[in-house]
Parts: C-alpha cells; structure tokens; sequence
C-alpha cells in the first residue's frame, strides 16, 4: 500500500458520529475511515458501504462440504471398497445425513473464518496503523484522507464543527505490513503534527 | 437523543454508572494485575489434579484398559458417562453464544465470552475418552477416514461412533473460532491500553492486528450471524448424535426415540448449572457483579427449571413406554433394574436432583438467591452426571443372559481419569480468567446505551411521550 496524509478526529458519542458521517459524504470529503470500539448498527450504511457478501461465501462453502461428504462416502462405499456390511445397502442415505450435515457447517465455518479473515486482512503478526490507542477502547475516529483537493485546515475546522476533538494530521501507512505491536515499526518515516483542537 | 433505547420496565443488564471506558477498566484491570491469592491457590490445585489424571492414564495405558472394572457386560462405565456429561456442559455455552444470538437476547453479551470458554475446554474433556477407552490409544487414528496401506480400508460411515467422531470434532472447531472471532477486538483493547511490552507483543499477535475498521465490523456481525445460524443446529445434532450411540442399538432401556430431544435437553440443562456454577465464582473473584448480575443468573435459572422439567417428562415418558410398550425386557429394565435393584439408588438420586430440586426455581426468590443458584447448580450436575451413569448401567449390568449380570463400581485409574478432566478443565479455566477478557467487552459496550443502569434512568422521559413522537424524533433526528 502507500503513506498517505490523513486528518483525523476523535467522537465520544455515536449520537454526534453519526450526522458528522453524513456531513463528511456530503462535503465531498474523501472518508478513510471509521474506527470505533464497538460495531455500530446503521454505520456502514451512513458511510456508503456495500452490504458485505460473506455469508454467500459461508453458503457455497457450505454447499461445497455437503456434496464432499455425500460423493465421498458414496464412493467409498459404491466404488472403491463395496463392504457388505449386515446386508445393508450400500448408499444407505439416512446413514450419511449425520455427516453430511457435519461436514456442511464445518466446511462453512471454516471457510468463512479464513475469508473474513482473509478480507480483513487479519493474521498474527499483521499490524496496521492505529490512529488513536482509544479508537478500541471508547472513542470512536473518523479519519479523512487528504488529496490534492483537500485542504487540512478546511477538514480540521470542519471536523471541530462537527463534534470532534483532538484533530490531528497523521502520515500512515495505509495498508498492512508484518510487525510487532511492541515496536514502532511502520515502515515510513513517522510526522505528527498536533493541533491546537 | 439515542437511535434507540429499552423499556424501563426492564432490568439493567450493566449496573452502576459506566461510561464505554469504564467497562474497559472494569473487564481489562484484572488481566493487567497480578492474580490474587485464591487464583494461585485454585490454578495449583488444578494441576495437582490434572498431574493425577495423567498418571491415572499412564497407568491404564501402560498397563492396558483392564486396570479400569469395565468387564464383558458392562463395556461402558465411567468412561462414557463422562464422556457424555462433558460434551452435554459443552451445549451451554453455544446455546448461550448462538440461539440467544439469533432471539435476540441482550443477557446474553454479559456470559457468552465464559461460557463458550466452558464449551471448548469441556468439549476438551470429553474428547479424551472415548480416546482412551480404545484401549491401544496408539490407533486412535484409524477413526479417521484416511487413504491407508489395508486396501484402503475405509471407516464405517453407517456407525453412529463414526458420526460421533464427526460432531464432536466439528463442533470444537466451530467453537473455537466463533469463540476466537469474538475474542479478536477485545484483544486489541489489551493491545492498545497495554504498557508492557511483552503485552503489547503477544496481544498484538493474538488480536491478528485489529483495527475496529467498520468495514471490517460489518463483516464481523455478518460472521457472527452465520456462525450462530450454524452452531444453532450444530448444538442439536451433537447431543442427537451421541445419544444414537445409544439409541441405535437394541439394548433394552437405550433403544428409544425419544433419545435425541431428552439429550438435548439435559444437555443445556447441566450446561446452564456449569455457567452458573463458574460465573458465581469468576463474577465474585475478578468484581464483576455489575456485569453479571443477579438478573443473568434469573435467566439462567428459569432456563434450568425448563429443561429440568423437559427432561422430567421424558423420565416419566420412558417410564410410560416401558409399561405401554409391553416388552417384558424393556420393562424389567426399568422396574426391577433401573428404579430397583441393585443399581436403584443412582436412579433415585437422578430422580431427585434433576426433576424435584430445580423446581425450587419456580420461586422468584430462589431465582435471584446467589447461594441457591450456586448449590442447586452443584446438585443438578450431580444429578445430570448419575442420568448418564444410570442409562449407560443400569442397562447394561443385567443383560439377557441371568449369568453374565454383574455389578460395577470404578477402579481407581477411572476415577482419576475423570477427576483428571476436571483438572484439565480447571487449569483451563483459571488460565482463561487471567489472561482473557472473561466477558465481551465489544458487546458490553454495545448494549451499555439500552440496558445500562444509569443509561435506563435517562429514558423515562421516552417511556412518557407516544411511539409516534420517538420514531418521529429518531426519524428526524440527522
């Protein structure tokens, strides 16, 4: 990814979040970010986003374990080993339902950990940038990634307007990259620039 | 003006005044102190006795599954009696965790994190026994449906065992990540309030690195979700498949259809005694009464009069069918064998602690007196664990033939066995409760608005004024 320029403001209260999203979008800025300690319902529909698709993934991940389960045990028991056992017959389809149904939710959850993990890019030993130690514990950060267009005063200025604190301009690294959260190793050359909020 | 908010009506979920940080404080403080006394005391009398469960299965493996009092009539005895009460404590915690997800229940957020934390380390437990009861542990993989040398050979997919190995193993899984996805934004709390290196190092790492992104908290509630929409009947299936291990057979006082819901059934209901039984001492020790309040208890203990009296009825329906069904073994088997006979007591002291005791939790009192939740929660675990003994025994010790009935009473390696697991467990248990957020500190955090003592206060103006006026506001509020 790349070092981008970012304004960044704190909320308290997702009451006074909630209409600075909607001012952000309508002002034209371009929005980052929200990072908040809690999910928000409601939050990433006043932010724009897409509805997330994940569980369509768990569906076919699901469907995918249903049929390994059924065309395996068939095999097995029609294909590559016909064992009769006790005279029953050999593609006993009540028999298999267990397993199927088994190997359906664990191919669902399975698979749905590892994509949501893989779309969030989260893994031990990722780190990505935080932009406020709080933005986990009570407050919640809106952050605005500068352009050419934009002009950072303009955006702290319309960030105290709109109920934020502590405004500052941050250069971050936008992406992900291995490191350890005990050291400052974001590979950019780190300014911080307070401002007077 | 909040988008939403909870009848007043309603019990607090939060008591005291909390602001989002303070519940930070509150749920996190414990993991950055050094443990108290009584933790050491508790985590080193938990090894001690884990030591002594891996003697005891030193000893049955070294010396071979004779040393346990098992015999060619009663093939089943402590070991699957275990084994079935733990994976029954297990159903808790993702009942707790997925179908009150699904309903909706707020109650849930304060005793989801500990009771799915119960659910895998008593999923843990169970696991080892039938293991061990294999005898030549050694092979325990050939339950596996692996291309080997013999033919390949495969396993029996028509075997009730075989679907055993299945459920139990999916459900671990399918617990443990619903349970580690939960945990990953409480873990960069830890991460990001950390002040010690070594913290900041190995949160970092357990967090995965997150953020709090809201894209990334959207799919989070999108996984949440789906994983409760699957674990919801995944719980079901699990107790109905080990009860098929018993159900599909054609002993008399097994072979039953009415198994799988009875199972189910008793299983939530020693598991909701097991999370009242740890939440009673996790709530006091750590000082989170506001967080687990007398109220989550209530819940739990009208839970445990439900299906106390669900699994009532199905004694009594057994009971029934074995008279009605007039077959003279059936029949033997529950009058003279089960509620008589030598094995009798083991049925009346089920009887007592499952069916009669919990009904005491008809009283609201009762429901809300922390010294009768914790006893009555000790006795239903007592009575669950003599429901699995008596319909594995009892069945089993007077069989067909009048001179292969026998009497059994566990040898010591059993008995250490079992006390093993509790010691695995606990040492599990204690290790969580230092090092984990013991509840979900995220979704404390997102009920805090509507159910929050001093949040509730604030809404009576709301409970006032019409529906139309609020949903107006709501609607007109940005």
């Amino acid at each position: 990814m790349a070092v981008k320029n970012f304004v960044v403001g704190l909320f308290d209260d997702e009451a006074v979040l909630f209409p600075a999203v909607k001012k952000v979008r309508t002002a034209g800025y371009k929005l980052h970010d929200v990072y908040t300690p809690f999910p928000i319902h409601g939050l990433d529909h006043a932010m724009g986003l897409r509805e997330s698709s994940l569980h369509t993934a768990g569906f076919i991940y699901g469907i995918t374990g249903t049929t390994t389960a059924l065309s395996f045990m068939s095999w097995v028991f029609n294909v590559d080993w016909p064992l009769n056992i006790g005279g029953k017959p050999h593609f006993p389809l009540p028999a298999f339902i267990p397993i199927t149904f088994e190997l359906t939710v664990l191919f669902a959850a399975v698979g749905m950990v590892m994509t949501f993990c893989y779309l969030c890019q989260l893994m031990p030993g990722v780190k990505k940038h935080i932009f406020h130690p709080r933005q986990t514990d009570d407050k919640f950060v809106m952050v605005i990634e500068l352009t050419e267009k934009t002009n950072a005063e303009e955006v702290k200025n319309f960030l105290k307007a709109s109920g934020a604190h502590d405004i500052e301009e941050q250069q971050a690294e936008a992406g992900w990259w291995f490191g350890r959260f005990d050291k400052d190793d974001e590979p950019y050359l780190r300014k911080v620039k307070p401002v007077n909020a | 003006m909040h988008l939403k908010y909870e009848s007043t009506l309603r019990e607090p979920l939060v008591d005291g005044v909390k602001d989002y940080h303070q519940v930070t404080e509150d749920i996190i403080s414990p993991i950055e102190a050094k443990p108290g006394k009584l933790w050491y005391v508790g985590f080193f009398i938990s090894l001690a006795l884990l030591g002594f469960g891996a003697f005891s299965v030193f000893w049955q493996i070294y010396f071979g599954v004779g040393v346990w009092n098992l015999n060619k009539t009663i093939g089943w005895g402590w070991d699957i009696t275990n084994f079935v009460w733990w994976v029954g404590i297990g159903h808790a915690g993702t009942l707790i965790s997925a179908i009150l997800l699904l309903f909706r229940q707020g109650w849930r957020t304060g005793v989801n994190r500990a009771a799915e934390a119960m659910t895998i380390f008593a999923v843990m437990c169970a696991g080892q026994f039938p293991i061990i009861h294999m005898g030549r542990v050694w092979m325990a993989f050939f339950i596996l449906p692996y291309p080997n040398t013999r033919g390949p050979v495969w396993v029996n997919f028509n075997s009730p065992l075989l679907w055993d190995v299945f459920a139990i193993s999916t459900y671990f899984t399918v617990s443990l990540l619903f349970w580690y996805s939960g945990l990953l934004p409480d873990f960069a709390t830890i991460r990001d309030r950390a002040k010690t290196k070594l913290r900041k190092l190995l949160y970092g790492v357990a967090s995965f690195g997150w953020t709090g992104s809201t894209k990334h908290w959207q799919r989070h509630e999108s996984l949440s979700l789906v994983l409760a929409g699957l674990s919801t009947p995944l719980v079901l299936s699990v107790h109905t498949i080990v009860s098929f291990d018993f159900a599909t057979s054609v002993i008399p006082g097994w072979h039953t259809t009415i198994f799988p819901p009875y199972f189910v059934a008793g299983a939530i209901f020693s598991g909701f005694a097991m999370v009242n039984t740890l939440l009673i001492i996790t709530r006091k020790i750590l000082n989170l009464e506001e967080y687990i309040t007398v109220g989550h208890m209530e819940a739990m203990n009208k839970v445990i009069v439900l299906t106390g009296s669900v699994v009532g009825c199905a004694y009594l329906t057994e009971l029934f069918m074995a008279w009605y069904g007039a077959n003279p073994y059936e029949f033997d088997t529950f009058f003279k064998y089960r509620a008589a006979g030598p094995l009798g007591w083991s049925y009346w002291i089920m009887m007592t602690c499952n069916v009669i005791s919990p009904q005491v939790f008809w009283f609201r009192k009762m429901r809300r007196s922390v010294a009768v939740t914790f006893f009555m929660s000790i006795i239903v675990n007592i009575g669950m664990w003599f429901e699995r003994f008596v319909i594995i025994c009892t069945s089993l010790y007077r069989d067909y033939l009048p001179s292969s009935w026998s009497y059994y009473r566990p040898s010591w390696p059993e008995v250490g066995f079992y006390m093993g697991t509790f010691g695995l467990f606990f040492t599990c248990y204690f290790l969580f409760a230092k090092y984990f957020p013991v509840i979900a500190v995220a979704e404390i955090k997102s009920i805090l608005k509507t159910s929050g003592e001093n949040f509730k206060e604030k809404m009576e103006v709301y409970e006032e004024q019409p529906d139309e006026k609020f949903a107006h506001d709501v609607a007109h509020a940005h």
